[in-house]
């Protein structure tokens, strides 16, 4: 199976669960698994080849001139990941099934899960850092919604937002140590990148990327000091504990480490840093874990601590302690998840998980007992078992290995570290399952069914066949994935005597001295209890805390809520910023000759500035000032008519028609007049901003306008391609529609959003108490006699077809002639909206059939198929065809690809102005009012009801 | 000419801020109107200012005038409108619910009251 459907499989999977939870939770559990299992299959299928040394590979350029390309790569490494993420996938889905209570969404759960899921597989299959980027970022939104999942639960909700800010400030690290990495390599392909070790370690960025890079690894695999977020993320169900916690999230940064092993490593920088934290990770980890009384929590610190022990296998940076590594990470899944089912089940029995509630399990629950045992004991790292194996191996390496010219401590601490695994990994069989029978445990516990123990019952398998058959179960997988990480053949050849080595007798005294501490427990927790320590939780929240203070003071101190003042701000700024551009330039002489001035644009000057002035002298009056900018919006269409804008002529005063009807309608309900308010200081002020922003406005595209452009505009070829290429002569219209057709989709797409907006808008204000008050509003002086004029009905009606005549000659006209569909759907717009004007809503709407929102979508989907119309003849969106066709009896015309789009603009504009206006007209309603017979002449009509409640 | 469409740009960008800086939504409306004047002339005028020019193509035509500026000065046009009638509808919404059309959210009436 290609690995692009293996990554996609489980993002599109995540709808099934969604949907088919209205079938039951099984329909929706069976389809949850039935993807992964496909996946899986997929995968295996790739599996016989990876295993003999092969690199499987899918690649799609995506983004090439970023680097960014969709390239996944399959090797040992991510085969090893990709059957850990998608095998204890399949096991975990099996057990949540029968883990969630019938009140928990499952549907939901299901999808997250998968998700996840598709996020993890991407990060381990993808070949390209920038992809593997947006995947990190995924795992951790999917798991910030899988901790909080019991939204319920207060600690679920922090735990989750803990989580989220601990690896997602790791993952922003992590993308600058990816972006360095990168512009070193000169590549963003991981295989690139990975044969440039010298070219990477000799570069000055090393150590800034390296930091960068560990950080989001430190993050993400709770390393120390990130450790805290992990137990607190214990919130979470127990399956997804199972799942994000100890198999799959937490192995993220493990897995970075390893895939980056071949070129990060082996430098002082990376044994320090990645081996000392691992090393305090594992003993602190180890340590904390013994003394926690919540089952999960001991799991949760013992993941930390075994995360810790990996990754300072990695940090060692020899190729043994490699080995050992991609071991115990398998091991590690197994015995691991199996546990936190484990933990799951006893929960689930006995409703508590406090160890100090439990005892004596193992006469209740036998099975789960001694699934409980086999796993624990190959956590203690006790013979036969898996994690006997790799704990040797560990030893072994830590044995050779001396810090910093000290060669006693790291075999040292990993024996101490190895003692209190000991320790914690009994503690959970003898404070649980041994000891006497307890009466008191909160429920009646005892065994579950299979659909719990089946999943932990399988890894637990897994356990003891690698520890007694590693080299049937674990070398291949392990051979071929330390391969990858190393970047050479390795031979493993575990095996369960070595002889009497140093690593032998480590184990030894681990082992006993975890016995010997178990049995003092109570002494060892009374000096534990009496140590102090400081709590991660309460130093991570006074940060956010000290943060939070910080930004709010930020915030208020500088919004106050008054917009004017930050209207003031930006504009003295933004006029010191123009004053720094121009006082730091060089102002050119002039070379373009001015144009004459003539008596008619000096009129119209004088109107055009005189009405806008007269705007601003009467705004106290709306009503005037209502009606002076309509007279700026005339001169402004006659000045584009007059310098050679025909259609900005066109457009501008079909425009002006429709803002002043809507800013009319509004007026209806707005107070009529605009009270002094400003002191006289203030308004200074203001005037004073207005007048240097004037000059500098004014002042800029005079200079612009009488000099010549510094380089060859653009516009040349629109005019000399404009009938060659796109088959019109009005060069704005094929602009509009061909050259910058993408800008147009955008624009009449934003206008749609715009009128929807409105409509959004309308529904809330009229859904809430401001219904009632405009029902009974009194109008604000006496209406006219007569709502609906004869003479307007009569008129406007036979205006209409005339009016839509026009708006489809301005359209066809368009491509040649000044038009289009911008100005063809305002008319069109406007022969409809003097109807409702007319002959009042009521009386309109009901002959409206079409729902205007539907006018817009199609508008938007007709240019959008118009676009994609062109991929069918292997060109790229909204690339544009025309040709000619006779009719009989008929002049030759022209079809054109553009004018189809210019539909689709018609559409979107005529929708979105309608929907406009109707919405607010719709405020306007009162009972009474409308009048579904405005044209009262009907003499055969008996109600005069409609006539006399009107005019009141 | 030139400097007759400059200083009318520049006249309508002072009222235009002037009536911005109110207090109240219905001038900030209009005055937002007004701006788009001036912005959608200045944008306009960067294509240089020609007579009889149209950017449509004849035989008879002695030149054209830069028509780039032209096309992003018509959907500018509708994109204004889109925004003044949004703006407009939530002015008349905030004042339908809180019966108040100032603009500054501050308890007291102003900034300088």
């Amino acid at each position: 199976m290609s690995l692009f459907l293996i990554a996609a499989l489980p993002f599109l999977g995540a709808v099934f669960p969604a949907l088919l939870i209205r079938a039951g939770r099984n329909a929706a559990s069976l389809s949850t698994g039935g993807v992964t299992l496909l996946a899986l299959i997929g995968l295996l299928v790739n599996a016989p080849a990876v295993l003999r040394g092969e690199v499987v590979t899918a690649r799609l350029d995506w983004l090439p001139d970023l680097g960014l390309n969709a390239n996944f790569q399959l090797d040992g490494l991510g085969l090893l990941f990709a059957t850990l993420i998608l095998g204890i996938g399949l096991l975990i889905i099996a057990y949540a099934r029968f883990y969630l209570s019938r009140e928990d969404p499952m549907g939901q759960f299901y999808s997250y899960l998968l998700l996840f899921q598709g996020a993890m597989v991407g990060i381990v299959l993808c070949d390209n850092i920038l992809l593997l980027l947006i995947f990190w970022e995924l795992t951790s939104l999917s798991s910030f919604l899988l901790i909080g999942f019991w939204k319920h639960l207060p600690e679920g909700r922090q735990g989750a937002r803990m989580a989220l800010t601990v690896t997602g400030a790791g993952g922003l690290s992590m993308i600058g140590g990816m972006l360095i990495l990168g512009h070193i390599a000169g590549s963003y392909d991981l295989s690139v990148i990975l044969q440039h070790k010298d070219l990477i370690q000799a570069s000055p960025l090393y150590a800034p990327a390296l930091i960068l890079i560990l950080l989001g690894c430190f993050a993400k695999s709770a390393q120390f000091p990130f450790h805290f977020w992990l137990p607190h993320a214990m919130a979470a169900p127990t399956p997804v504990s199972a799942y994000l916690h100890s198999a799959t999230m937490v192995k993220a940064g493990l897995f970075l480490m390893a895939r980056m092993w071949p070129v990060l490593s082996g430098t002082d920088l990376w044994f320090y840093l990645v081996g000392s934290v691992g090393l305090i990770t594992m003993v602190l980890g180890a340590v904390i874990a013994l003394f926690k009384d919540d089952l999960k929590s001991l799991l949760a610190f013992s993941t930390v601590s075994h995360l810790g022990l990996i990754t300072m296998l990695l940090g060692f940076g020899t190729e043994a302690a490699a080995v050992a590594a991609v071991f115990h990470i398998i091991n590690h899944a197994t015995f691991k998840a199996s546990l936190f089912m484990n933990a799951g089940i006893i929960d689930h029995e006995t409703h508590t998980r406090d160890i100090k509630l439990l005892g004596g399990l193992r006469h209740l629950m036998p099975l789960t007992f001694t699934l409980a045992g086999i796993a624990a004991l190959s956590m203690a790292g006790i013979p036969p078992f898996n994690g006997f194996l790799s704990k040797e191996m560990m030893l072994e390496a830590a044995a050779h290995t001396d810090w910093a010219g000290v060669a006693w401590l790291v075999p040292a601490l990993a024996v101490f570290g190895a003692l209190f695994s000991v320790a914690y990994s009994l503690r959970y069989i003898a404070h649980v399952f041994l000891g006497k029978k307890r009466h008191d445990y909160p429920s009646h516990p005892h065994d579950p069914g299979p659909g719990l123990w089946l999943p932990p019952a399988i890894l637990v398998a897994l356990v003891v066949l690698i520890g007694l058959f590693p080299n049937v179960f674990a070398t291949p997988i392990v051979t071929a994935a330390a391969t990858a990480v190393t970047g050479h053949e390795v031979h493993f050849h575990p095996a369960l005597w070595h002889g009497l080595t140093p690593a032998l007798y480590m184990s030894i005294a681990a082992v006993l001295g975890g016995i010997l501490l178990l049995l003092a427990y109570r002494g060892a927790r009374a000096v534990w209890n009496n140590l102090p320590r400081p709590e991660a939780k309460a130093i991570f929240d006074a940060i956010i805390g000290a943060v939070t203070t910080l930004a709010r003071g930020i915030t208020q101190g500088l919004h106050n809520g008054s917009l004017t003042r930050y209207a003031a701000i930006f504009l003295v700024f933004t006029l010191a910023i123009g004053w720094y551009a121009f006082d730091s330039g060089v102002l050119g002489p002039q070379t373009h000759a001015t144009l004459p001035i003539t008596p008619m644009p000096l009129l119209g000057w004088f109107c055009l500035v005189g009405s806008a002035l007269c705007v601003v002298a009467f705004h106290r009056n709306r009503l005037l000032s209502l009606v002076l900018i309509g007279v700026s919006g005339l001169m402004v269409s006659l000045t584009f008519s007059y310098l050679s804008a025909p259609d900005l002529a066109l457009t501008q005063i079909s425009v002006e028609v429709v803002t002043i009807i809507l800013l009319l309608l509004a007026l209806n309900f707005l107070p009529q007049d605009t009270p002094k308010e400003s002191s006289p200081m203030r308004r200074t002020r203001d005037i004073a901003i207005s007048v240097v922003a004037g000059l500098g406005m004014g002042g800029l595209i005079y200079a612009m306008m009488t000099r010549d452009f510094a380089m060859p505009s653009i516009s040349e070829y629109h005019l000399a391609n404009s009938y060659k290429g796109g088959g019109g002569h009005n060069v704005v219209n094929v602009t509009l529609v061909d050259f910058r057709g993408f800008d147009t989709f955008g624009e009449i797409t934003v206008l749609g959003i715009a009128a929807i907006i409105i409509f959004a808008i309308t529904e809330a204000t009229l859904g809430s108490r401001v219904r009632a008050r405009l029902l009974n509003r009194k109008p604000w002086k006496p209406l006219a006699g007569d709502a609906h004029p004869l003479m307007m009905v009569v008129a406007t009606r036979v205006m209409m077809p005339i009016a839509f005549m026009v708006a489809a000659y301005i359209f066809f006209r368009g491509h040649n002639m000044p038009g289009g569909g911008f100005v063809a759907g305002l008319v069109a717009a406007i022969a409809v909206i003097m109807q409702y004007m007319a002959s009042g809503f009521g009386w309109a709407a009901e002959r409206q059939r079409l729902p205007y929102h539907g006018i817009i979508g199609m508008g938007v989907l007709v240019a959008a198929a118009t676009g994609m119309g062109a991929w069918f003849n292997g060109k790229p969106f909204l690339t544009s065809d025309y040709g000619y066709i006779h009719l009989p009896y008929l002049e030759k015309f022209e079809v054109a690809t553009a004018a189809l789009f210019d539909l689709g603009v018609f559409l979107a504009v005529w929708g979105a102005v309608l929907l406009a206006l109707q919405s607010l007209s719709r405020f306007a309603w009162q009972p009474g009012i409308a009048s579904t017979h405005p044209m009262d002449i009907n003499p055969e009509r008996e109600d005069d009801d409609t006539n006399e409640n009107e005019g009141h | 000419m030139e400097i007759l469409l400059a200083s009318a740009v520049g006249i309508l960008t002072a009222g235009g801020i002037y009536l911005i800086l109110r207090q109240r939504t219905f001038p900030v409306i209009l005055g937002l109107s007004i701006l788009s004047y001036a912005v959608n002339l200045f944008l306009f005028a960067t294509g240089r200012l020609a007579l009889n020019q149209p950017p449509i193509l004849s035989e008879h035509a002695t030149g054209y005038t830069d028509p780039i500026p032209q096309a992003l000065v018509l959907t500018a046009i509708v994109i204004s409108f889109g925004m003044t009638a949004v703006v407009l509808m939530m002015a008349l919404s905030a004042y339908l619910a809180a019966r108040d059309d100032r603009i500054d959210m501050s308890d007291d009436k102003g900034e300088d009251a």
